[in-house]
């Protein structure tokens, strides 16, 4: 198989997130809410062979238009992805994740006493820094391993 | 100062802090002048953790500008034991009092609290994450016995954990201040304040012993090392002894120099220290008052 059969392969209608680091593509479904209980038609290829990143995982999702705002939380695990937009067999929208300024309810913070671990009710958040990310409420810093972070089902 | 909140004294300017001691030293000057500045406000006080300075010296505040205060009274004795969430717990009490005085143990708390009410939430205390306001008279003590010009403080104890520390390095960025932070390695500043630091561009150097930098400090800011940081009787005992001022080791200090710490103290601070010239620990805790009446006023 080569990188250009996994990026356009056929789905009729959805979004294919390709050049996802290779090993993320599970977290990158947790990030997006993607458990197929809903029914959606998924695809996943995991550690396949890439020209630019050696090996990569890739997503797809039928009948499913992932926003940019959706997807700008991949770049935290899988920064050199990109969202293809599918529409009849064709490729009509194609970009790259972009860092968020901030991350709400994706990741749960680190530091187990942080009041957001507590039952309260709000949702994690997280500024976006150039090197990791920093909780809004405790200021824990992640830097390291965010993916062992992430709190979404 | 213009701030609906105090969480933190990330927040707090240079600007916003010397109008605060300014007011603080114009009250201490002149307890009567705001005597009934705020009469029939009510000023709910939070403390889900023991307190005694912060709690008190709020109390003696609010009641000497006028006001009143009602407190929550133990956790124990309160809804919390029914597993009430903070966020309700705050958001009954606003209903109560015209400000809150928070003192949780989880840190973020304060932060929280102040997203689910429209009274201002003081921070007295998120778990080991800052203490503003112990920051506010900290400074306050600094400004009147070594100014904030070409200043060496030196900070020294539980740095990790230690939020009045994270607090006082925070607000020391805004001064011509070095700071040396002297801790045991386990202990050592959070690398999310550090990374702050960093940020501002503050003179910073860590130490393992207080003696390679003693000589060259104006302030010597000493916390306690707490024994349950330890997971063993026995370094926790190594630790503690190692960090330890007495009247010997002040003997190499400048003269002028300013012991301080927000207390209580178990034995970091020998008593013979207090006989010197350089204790300034009672005279700090004294401050909180004048301070406190401050930022009420300001806030309120």
């Amino acid at each position: 198989m080569t990188d250009t059969e996994l990026r356009v392969s056929k789905i009729e209608d959805g979004t294919v997130i390709d050049h996802i680091t290779g090993g993320q593509a599970l977290n990158v479904l947790a990030i997006l809410g993607i458990d197929g209980g809903s029914g959606e038609e998924v695809s996943v290829g995991m550690n396949v062979p890439s020209d630019r990143l050696g090996r990569k995982d890739i997503v797809k999702v039928e009948d499913r238009e992932l926003s940019q705002n959706e997807v700008d939380v991949l770049s935290l695990i899988a920064p050199a992805a990109t969202i293809n937009i599918v529409r009849g067999f064709d490729v009509v929208e194609k970009h790259r994740v972009s860092r968020p300024e901030e991350v709400t309810g994706v990741l749960s913070c680190p530091n187990a006493n942080c009041i957001t671990t507590e039952s309260e009710p709000v949702d994690s958040h997280f500024e976006v820094l150039e090197e990791g990310v920093r909780c809004t409420y405790c200021d824990t810093l992640v830097r390291e391993s965010i993916a062992a972070h992430i709190s979404v089902a | 100062m213009r701030h609906d909140h105090l969480l933190s004294a990330k927040q707090l300017s240079r600007g916003d802090i010397e109008t605060v001691l300014d007011r603080a030293a114009a009250l201490a000057d002149d307890p009567g002048a705001a005597a009934d500045a705020h009469a029939d406000r009510l000023l709910g006080l939070c403390f889900f953790e023991p307190s005694t300075r912060t709690k008190m010296s709020f109390d003696a505040a609010m009641k000497r500008l006028g006001g009143d205060t009602i407190e929550m009274g133990g956790v124990d004795s309160s809804s919390v034991t029914k597993g009430e969430s903070l966020a309700d717990t705050v958001r009954v009490i606003e209903g109560y009092a015209d400000a809150l005085v928070l003192r949780h143990p989880s840190e973020g708390s304060a932060q929280l609290a102040s997203e689910f009410v429209d009274v201002p939430v003081i921070n007295a205390g998120d778990g080991a994450g800052q203490h503003p306001t112990q920051t506010l008279l900290d400074l306050y003590t600094i400004r009147e016995n070594a100014g904030f010009e070409d200043l060496s403080v030196g900070i020294m104890g539980d740095l990790k954990y230690g939020r009045t520390v994270h607090s006082l390095a925070h607000a020391l960025t805004n001064f011509d201040a070095s700071q040396h932070f002297v801790s045991p390695e386990s202990l050592r500043l959070p690398r999310s304040v550090r990374y702050d630091l960093h940020e501002t561009g503050a003179q910073i150097r860590e130490h393992t012993d207080v003696e390679d930098v003693i000589e060259a400090l104006d302030v010597l800011y000493v916390t306690r090392i707490q024994r349950e940081r330890f997971p063993d009787e026995n370094e926790y005992r190594k630790v503690a002894g190692e960090y330890r001022i007495d009247a010997d080791l002040l003997e190499r200090a400048d003269d002028d120099l300013t012991v301080m710490h927000p207390l209580p103290r178990v034995d970091e601070i020998a008593p013979d220290v207090d006989e010197t010239d350089h204790a300034t620990y009672f005279e700090q805790a004294h401050n909180g008052v004048p301070v406190r009446m401050a930022l009420l006023d300001l806030m309120l």
